[in-house]
Parts: C-alpha cells; sequence; structure tokens
C-alpha cells in the first residue's frame, strides 16, 4: 500500500480553522499526495477557503451535528467512507479534545492502532514514521506502522509551522453521519468561556506563568501583573490549576496549552515533566525559584534562585517605572 | 450503583525511565505503584457511591506478570474487588490492545452504571485508552471532566475545553474520564490496608477471556520502533543568587531581547 491520499481532521473555533489544523494541512503537503480534510463544524462551508488557502483540495463536511460531543458520530462517518473504499491512507489529528476522541473512537471501529503526541511525521517507503519525544522531550522515539491503513497519528500543537500553499477554495462534500446509537448520545447542555483579557496564552510573544512557589492563590496578581506589563499573557502549572487557584484554560504542559514565545518568565515553578513539555521549546526561557536544585534551571537561559515573592514586586516596580 | 475504575500500575515517576536497549519499551521492573492519576477515578468512584447509598466499586487492570501492589492501594481506598488480567502475553501492548483486554475486563467484572477513567496514564500518556474501550463496549463516553455528578440514570459532566468548560450529559451506562483534581483522594487508613489484604483479586489470562492472543500484546500492536535518540538538549545558560538585586538581571535581559 503506498500513502498517497492524505486527510487533516480539521476543528475550527469562532468560526476559523485552529492553528493546529493549518500546522497539519502545511505539513500533510510536504509529504506529498493529496490532502484532503474532513470536519464535522457546523460552518464546514465557511472554514473551506482556509483549508483551501493551506492546501486542502476537498473537505469532507459531516456536520453540523448539533449539541452532541463529536468523537463518536465523526468516527462513524469517516469509517464508513474508509468501508467504502473512500478513506485516506493517513489521518493526521491535533492532540485536542476533540481529535483525541475521534481518533479513539475511529481506532477501534477500524481495529487500527494509534500513535500519539507525536512532532514528526515521515513516509517510510510504503509505511508512515512518527516521532514522538518521551522522558519529558529528552528522548525522541522513531514508530513506525506495520499493518494495514489507514494509519492514524495525533501531534502536539506548534509541531510544525503553518504557511500557506496559495490554493483556491476547495470543493466541499457533504457526508452521512451514520446512527450511533446510545454511543453517541451525549448532549451538551451549556458551554462556559472563561473570559481572559490580553493575547492569548498560545499566541503571546511573552508569557508569565506562575506555580506552586506562589505560596497562594492570591499571590497569582503578581505573575498577571507581570504580564500585563510586558504585554504578555499569564500561564500556570497543572500544580496550581489542579488546586483551582487559575483556570484550567491557563495551564502550561503536556495536559494544557503547548506554547512558543519570544520570551518565557517561570515563576515559582519547579519544572516537572508535564510543564517542561509545554514550554521547552520557548526561544528565552527566564526561572525564578527557591530551590537551586529545580529541573527548570536546566533550561533557563536566565535562573534567578531567589523568592518570588521579593524578586517579582521589584522587577514589576522596575518596570513601572520604565513606563 | 456499580462503578468500574480502569486502574494502572506504573513504575514510580519520581524514578527516572529507562528504555530496555533491547526491545525499546519502557523498563517496568522494580515495584509498581498505583498511577496517581488513577487515585482520582477510585475516589470519584467511592464518593458516587456513596451518594447513591447502595453498591460496589470495582477495578479492572492489566499486567504482565501479576503484580498487585498497585491494585492493593485503590483496594485499601475502599474499592470491592479487582479483576487483574496477567498474562505474559500481554506486554508491549498499545493502547488499543489494553483496550480489548479492559473491555473483556469490564465485562466479567459485570458490567457497571459507569465506568471512570484517568484522562492519560503518567507512563504512556496515549491518552486513547478510555475512548477505545467505550467504542469497544459501545457506551456513550465524556472525557476530560473535572465535575462529575450522577441522577435520574444519567451521569453530568463538567468537562475541560479549550475556552473553558463544557456541561455534558448522557444516560447511564457511560465512560467517564477524570483529570487531577476532580476529587481529593483519599489516604488509605490502616483498617483499610488491612482489609485490602483479603479483598478478591481476579486474576486472568488472555485465553481466559475468550481474546485472541495475536491482537494483544506486541504481536496486536503492529508498530515497530525505528530509531531511538537524545533530543538535542538546551544548554542551562547563567544562574545566579538573587541578593535583592537579581530582578536587575532581568530587566537588562529583557532589555537585550528588545521585549522593553
Amino acid at each position: 500500500m503506498s500513502v498517497s491520499t492524505i486527510w487533516v481532521y480539521a476543528e475550527s473555533a469562532d468560526g476559523a480553522p485552529t492553528s493546529s489544523t493549518l500546522e497539519l494541512l502545511t505539513k500533510a503537503r510536504s509529504l506529498g499526495g493529496t490532502v484532503e480534510a474532513f470536519t464535522t463544524a457546523a460552518d464546514a462551508a465557511a472554514i473551506a477557503p482556509a483549508l483551501g488557502a493551506h492546501g486542502a483540495t476537498k473537505v469532507y463536511a459531516a456536520g453540523p451535528l448539533g449539541d452532541v460531543l463529536p468523537g463518536a458520530p465523526a468516527a462513524a462517518a469517516i469509517a464508513a467512507l474508509v468501508e467504502a473504499g473512500n478513506g485516506p491512507d493517513l489521518l493526521l489529528f491535533a492532540t485536542s479534545y476533540e481529535g483525541r476522541d475521534t481518533m479513539a473512537r475511529l481506532s477501534a471501529a477500524l481495529d487500527r492502532p494509534v500513535l500519539t503526541n507525536n512532532v514528526e511525521v515521515a513516509l517510510d517507503g510504503d509505511s508512515v514514521a512518527v516521532t514522538t519525544p518521551i522522558f519529558g522531550g529528552n528522548t525522541l522515539v522513531t514508530t513506525r506502522f506495520t499493518g494495514p491503513g489507514p494509519y492514524l497519528a495525533s501531534f502536539r500543537p506548534k509541531s510544525f509551522a503553518a504557511e500557506e500553499s496559495g490554493g483556491g477554495a476547495p470543493e466541499v462534500v457533504t457526508v452521512a453521519v451514520p446512527d450511533t446509537g446510545a454511543a453517541g448520545a451525549t448532549t451538551v447542555l451549556a458551554r462556559h468561556v472563561e473570559e481572559r483579557s490580553g493575547p492569548k496564552l498560545d499566541e503571546a510573544a511573552v508569557v508569565v506563568s506562575g506555580g506552586r512557589g506562589l505560596g497562594e492563590a492570591g499571590k497569582f496578581d503578581l505573575v498577571e501583573q507581570l504580564a500585563t506589563l510586558l504585554k504578555g499573557a499569564p500561564g500556570a502549572s497543572r500544580a496550581i490549576v489542579d488546586a483551582g487557584w487559575v483556570p484550567y484554560a491557563y495551564q502550561v504542559g503536556q495536559t494544557g496549552k503547548v506554547v512558543k514565545p519570544n520570551v518565557y518568565i517561570a515563576a515559582g515553578i519547579s519544572g516537572a515533566t508535564q510543564h517542561m513539555v509545554g514550554m521547552k521549546g520557548s526561544k528565552n526561557i527566564i526561572a525564578i525559584n527557591k530551590d537551586a536544585e529545580a529541573p527548570i534551571f536546566s533550561v533557563a537561559d536566565l535562573g534567578i534562585v531567589g523568592d518570588v515573592h521579593k524578586v517579582l514586586p521589584k522587577l514589576i516596580e522596575a518596570l513601572q517605572a520604565k513606563g | 450503583m456499580n462503578v468500574v475504575v480502569c486502574v494502572k500500575q506504573i513504575p514510580d515517576p519520581a524514578v527516572p525511565g529507562e528504555l530496555d536497549p533491547a526491545t525499546s519499551t519502557l523498563k517496568r521492573e522494580g515495584k509498581l505503584i498505583l498511577d496517581e492519576s488513577d487515585s482520582y477515578g477510585v475516589e470519584m468512584a467511592l464518593q458516587l457511591v456513596d451518594a447513591a447509598g447502595g453498591g460496589e466499586v470495582a477495578l479492572v487492570s492489566m499486567a504482565p506478570n501479576s503484580e498487585t501492589s498497585g491494585l492493593r492501594t485503590a483496594l485499601a481506598m475502599g474499592a470491592a474487588r479487582a479483576v487483574l488480567v496477567s498474562d505474559p502475553v500481554l506486554a508491549g501492548s498499545d493502547a488499543l490492545g489494553t483496550a480489548k483486554v479492559l473491555a473483556k475486563a469490564v465485562e466479567r467484572a459485570g458490567l457497571p452504571d459507569l465506568v471512570l477513567a484517568a484522562t492519560e496514564s503518567s507512563d504512556g500518556y496515549t491518552g486513547t485508552t478510555p475512548e477505545q474501550l467505550a467504542a469497544l463496549l459501545g457506551l456513550p463516553s465524556i472525557t476530560f471532566a473535572k465535575k462529575v455528578e450522577v441522577a435520574d440514570g444519567k451521569v453530568r459532566v463538567e468537562r475541560q475545553t479549550e475556552a473553558g468548560y463544557d456541561e455534558v450529559e448522557c444516560a447511564l451506562p457511560a465512560l467517564v474520564t477524570v483529570t487531577a483534581g476532580v476529587v481529593e483522594p483519599r489516604y488509605p487508613s490502616f483498617k483499610g490496608i488491612m482489609a485490602a489484604k483479603s479483598k478478591p483479586v481476579d486474576e486472568v489470562a488472555v485465553a481466559d477471556l475468550g481474546l485472541d492472543a495475536a491482537s494483544v500484546g506486541q504481536a496486536g500492536a503492529r508498530q515497530e520502533i525505528v530509531s531511538v535518540a537524545a533530543a538535542e538538549a538546551r544548554q542551562a545558560g547563567e544562574i545566579i543568587e538573587d541578593d535583592g538585586e537579581a530582578y536587575l538581571k532581568v530587566v537588562a535581559f529583557l532589555e537585550q531581547l528588545k521585549v522593553i
């Protein structure tokens, strides 16, 4: 079997494809062959031009699905296309809530393995090889699919840069969604958006993150003040998100946001593997932590061994004085 | 109300991980512990059964070599019994192979009202096994729960999203994956630890479940590791002790980067 048709599972938010979707389309294009997209977006026609501009020549649309979680119906729709001989040889997903659910359901439906959390993909003869960082990103493991396709793989956000292809608007093909019965009967009753001001965490040029070293929820204010002064976004370690100090949307790490800003300031963060995976790609890292042995210092360009409660207020004052 | 919790016994994450150079798989020598991620599911299950006023919490787990130390922790927390699938052929199982085994184990435990699992394990963090399990069992599923309630034959979940959270509901039986922090796991009491020693662990092999050995383990994984390489290491930069003036270093660094 050759890998000639590659699909990207396209997700959207606020009427536009997500950045991960555009990154995957760009990468898919570089592998050669036909690049197409599959989406459950309610607004497939609206997002199709942007998908086309990044390389998709056709968009299979299975939406709108209404108020159900998309994983089960999306997987059933893709499985039906594969079984009818109209599926891809390789299907790329983002490591996201919807991507994970759909890929896993599809894996079970087609009896195909999945390779997850990857940062690279290459064709290996008639097969596909993907690369996954393990041990906090210190080791890279490359794995090849050995069985029949289609091959299913997911990729961490920001593994690839999104670039336009100059392609035109793709054809939008509406596909049927098979009845998924009880397995697909999950109803979304309400959606809650946790408002935050300033640049988006995963797009900000400067990110200031706080961790357990802040000592108490009230001290997160220091992180927010510093982020505002630097026109950046505040972030957080999993520890203080789990502790309920800040909403989940602030979390930087393996199960949170992957960030690659120009400057990352880690305040009171020791640098657990979970966190490092999410911020190690930052261009410049500044770490402030009391514990000189904290793993965060092994990746910091500037490390301050000190108390965040002393260093941050002085830093904030100095920046305010500079105007 | 009966709840089955999927639990994984993993090498202690505090000990740095190592790959076996011969097989390129994670070394799993030494004592295994209950994955901390799973302790949230166990606690959630215990609380839901309490709130329902009856029923029990059963565990399902898979291990290549009869390991039970992690299971005993969950039993000591209050789970009633466990099904442990232990078989040498399971070595090298991938996420789907694991889900196939767990699906049979859940059926053996007695199909419950609710299956709980962690969103992902702390060692493999594939994050797909629970959803594969739900698909194999034909159950609806809600992943990334940060709050779980059961009432009137339905489970209602606050599910994390990119932007915040959604309130999602589905009918029982269902599968839910919980995040760390959904509840505060209890510490096993001395009484619980003693009681756990005599709680039943139903140890079965792959053949007992009616599964084809070729569909699980290394044979069923249909993937091979091509290479293992060290990632380009990030060099540590300048590290200084704060003498009260260290903030000036930060200011200078930010100026040099033209951020200010």
